[in-house]
């Protein structure tokens, strides 16, 4: 009991240790990162302070980009897209690229689907973030993790 | 000189919802890299694409540095009527590019 106890134990503060470790590991490159309140500043500022939920709304990218210059994706909308019910804005955010914003597409009734389509920058490996808004106010959610294996040339190059 | 591409059907029947995709050569330069002697590489992007249909505004994407280089983007819109689709991509000193297609609704 003792022994198993103390194993726990070690195994814990092991942990702890490399939590640490990972952290220092992220806070070392002194390269221009989002910070996560940059990050949730920009989402809040773009959606007027309407929290998301998830659901209806599809990222849909690769989740291994060789090269992070240039990853296309698709963002699709469940949506009847009618005067009265439809998508008004897609944003996409970026957590670990310089600035947390990648785009905002404006779209109405006019388009008769919701999906967009474009090509991004990834700095590093990350999840990538899309937000819905629409007409009547709510917001709706999805993300992806994308492995970034040659990152976008955003700092020297 | 920037040339763009757009690959949009020529015609449509009225009601049909057509898929649109525009492609302008722009470097999107991030302003976050530094040339060979390690001078700041300024900040220079388009940031803003809109698109008119008959007059009328069916897309709009404003666009950050986190966008690939020569800016692509696709989105869908009903076939209303015959008309000129117009786009236009603006860079952050408010230089215009203008591209015109035509979308005959039979």
């Amino acid at each position: 009991m003792t022994n198993s106890h103390d194993h726990h134990l070690d195994r814990r503060s092991l942990l702890q240790g490399a939590v640490v470790v990972i952290g220092a590991a992220a806070l070392a490159p002194a390269t221009v990162v989002a910070t996560p309140e940059s990050m949730s500043a920009a989402m809040s500022n773009a959606l007027g302070g309407v929290t998301p939920k998830p659901g209806r709304i599809k990222l849909d990218i690769s989740p291994l980009a060789e090269n992070g210059n240039s990853v296309p994706l698709t963002v699709t909308v469940e949506s009847p897209m009618t005067a009265a019910d439809h998508v008004k804005s897609i944003y996409l955010f970026s957590p670990e690229n310089p600035l947390p914003d990648i785009a905002r597409f404006h779209i109405g009734p006019r388009a008769g689907r919701a999906q967009v389509k474009t090509s991004i920058r990834l700095a590093t490996s990350q999840r990538v973030h899309a937000v819905a808004m629409m007409s009547d106010g709510s917001a709706w959610a999805d993300s992806a993790e994308v492995i970034v294996t040659l990152s976008a040339c955003i700092d020297a190059g | 000189m920037r040339t763009a591409r757009i690959v949009m059907p020529k015609t449509a029947k009225k009601g049909e919802i057509i898929e649109i995709k525009t492609l302008v050569t722009h470097p999107m330069e991030t302003g976050y890299r530094r040339d060979d002697m390690g001078k700041a590489i300024p900040r220079d992007i388009i940031t803003l694409l809109t698109v008119q249909y008959a007059g009328e505004e069916v897309f709009r994407m404003d666009m950050f540095p986190g966008v690939a280089a020569n800016p692509f983007a696709a989105f869908t819109t009903i076939a209303t009527e015959t008309g000129e689709l117009v786009f236009t991509w603006t860079d952050e000193k408010g230089e215009a590019h203008v591209e015109k297609a035509t979308l005959t609704v039979t």
